[in-house]
């Protein structure tokens, strides 16, 4: 079916039908790792098989909630991320918009932020363990560092690029500085970090299971360094499964709240 | 009868960071009576926006003197209203809470008063929109009952409609001239179409290429109340559109000629 058949199905019978397809696109891929596995192209010591992996998943959800099973692992793993998050988000929101406000302020930390930016953020992570020890606040400062930036860009840039019009409107109008900051200013940034949700969350997320990864005693990424020390690869990637299904539904739930707030604008840009 | 804005002797240089100073307004004199509607057109980088900064204070003038309503200009001022060229109704508010704005930076809240400034601009039905969803004819409208609602006595207006359709445009002039008429406001408008500068109002002041100094002033002779779309045939028009257009008519083509020597 070539794109202009496609493009004239009515609206509903076109959604089935890339649903379809993709879900087709999952299947095969599925098949082709199980295939290639039983063939032994693909050597079941590093590559598992989705015949193992989907037992062992269940395996795990199976198991009653003890301080070691999957859903301990899932509670800590979502607690790192949610506080990562909302701690960057702070943090970056009051720098971003201190900078905006206050050049001389912005020029002076300017050389100093763009040095930590460019540092990979996840080689910090063994220093946090250090600094932090091997619990959750070690995971939650390195998802801190990732969320930091994304959000203080986004409210920094959207402060002071702000529409001068919009502020000059509201001064005639009668605005004193907190009616600005109020009406104007904390709205733009608003905006622009919730343009930046998911990219943050998700980096949030990452920063938790890379720290968990590298030393922790809880949490996704944890079982994953587990299974890998033992060499159980259908270990490691039924981990990796569940991480992908978490960032999905991470995704999805952001994607509503995101929608939710951008009721006010043009469809095009949301 | 009072002044509602004085100029006196007004210039304004810019200095914009690393380039060189410009002079966008010079020897500005002008008095303008309170209730009176005055229309400043100008070619196009003539400093004719520049002049509405400086009354309402979010410039301020580099010489001379301002006056709004009896006091002298010293910072912004908001017992006035001022419709910019652009878009400035906040994005993320709905029209009924952009035009409550000024209520409420005043700690007041009167709904009433908010619902009946909406319907007056025909906006009843859009109350609960946001920006985005109405039209830029609608836009506008919200945005003059925003300007309206604290009923200031003065209204600056920024080539409103330029950026709307001709009809459109036209129905909105006519929608002005009837929310002015009867109101005691002093309206200040900013254009460039002659036309449009005639049609509504009771004096019109040409203004030079820039730097903009004023170059004619001319009281409009025709009776009101007036419909735009009408009034443009009354013989009077012409009569005053041909003279405006003959000192207009040397400053657009000198400062089309200076914007080709600075390219």
């Amino acid at each position: 079916m070539n794109a202009i058949e496609l493009s004239q199905l009515p609206l509903t019978r076109r959604t089935w039908f890339v649903r379809l397809l993709q879900a087709s696109v999952i299947a095969f891929f599925i098949v082709a790792w199980e295939a290639l596995g039983q063939l032994g192209v693909l050597d079941k010591f590093f590559y598992s098989r989705p015949s193992l992996i989907a037992p062992r998943i269940a395996q795990w959800f199976a198991e009653g909630p003890t301080d070691t099973s999957i859903y301990a692992d899932i509670r800590v793993t979502l607690t790192e991320t949610i506080l990562g998050f909302i701690v960057g988000t702070a943090a970056g929101l009051a720098v971003g918009y201190s900078f905006a406000r206050n050049w001389l302020l912005g020029q002076a930390f300017d050389p100093l932020l763009s040095m930590f930016n460019a540092i990979p953020r996840l080689v910090l992570a063994p220093v946090f363990i250090l600094a932090f020890g091997i619990d959750m606040a070690s995971k939650v400062a390195l998802g801190v560092t990732l969320v930091f930036f994304i959000v203080f860009f986004a409210t920094f840039t959207a402060v002071r690029d702000v529409d001068q019009t919009l502020v000059d409107n509201v001064r005639v109008l009668g605005a004193r500085r907190r009616d600005v900051t109020i009406h104007v200013l904390l709205p733009a940034a608003f905006s622009a970090i919730v343009a930046s949700l998911r990219t943050s969350a998700g980096f949030a997320f990452a920063g938790a299971i890379v720290a968990e990864y590298i030393g922790s005693s809880v949490g996704v990424g944890r079982r994953i360094a587990n299974s890998e020390a033992f060499f159980d690869s259908t270990g490691v990637f039924g981990g990796i499964v569940v991480i992908a299904i978490l960032a999905l539904a991470l995704d999805a739930l952001l994607q509503i709240v995101e929608g939710s707030f951008s009721r006010w604008k043009p469809r095009r840009e949301r | 009868m009072t002044v509602a804005i004085h100029l006196a002797g007004v210039s304004k240089t810019y200095r914009p960071p690393r380039k060189r100073p410009y002079l966008a307004i010079t020897d500005i004199d002008l008095d303008i009576q309170a209730g009176r509607f005055v229309s400043v057109v100008g070619p196009s980088g003539c400093g004719k926006s520049t002049l509405l900064s400086l009354v309402s204070g979010l410039l301020p003038a580099t010489t001379g003197e301002v006056v709004l309503n009896g006091t002298p200009v010293q910072g912004v001022r908001t017992d006035l209203g001022f419709i910019f060229q652009r878009d400035a109704l906040l994005p993320w508010r709905t029209v009924r809470e952009n035009v409550a704005l000024p209520l409420r930076f005043r700690g007041r809240q009167d709904a009433a008063l908010v619902r009946d400034w909406i319907a007056r601009v025909g906006l009843a039905p859009f109350a609960d929109n946001y920006p985005h969803e109405l039209s830029g004819g609608m836009r506008k409208r919200a945005q003059l009952a925003q300007c309206l609602v604290a009923d200031p006595p003065v209204l600056l207006m920024d080539e409103p409609f330029s950026a709307l359709d001709v009809q459109t445009r036209n129905l909105m002039e006519n929608e002005l001239l009837a929310l002015w008429g009867g109101s005691a406001k002093t309206v200040l408008f900013i254009t460039h179409d002659l036309e449009e500068a005639i049609a509504l109002s009771d004096e019109i002041v040409v203004m030079t290429a820039g730097p903009g100094r004023i170059k004619a002033t001319y009281p409009v002779p025709l009776p009101r109340p007036r419909s735009v779309t009408e009034i443009r045939f009354a013989p009077e028009f012409s009569a005053l559109y041909e003279r405006a257009w003959a000192d207009l008519r040397d400053e657009v083509e000198r400062s089309y000629a200076d914007s080709l020597k600075a390219v």
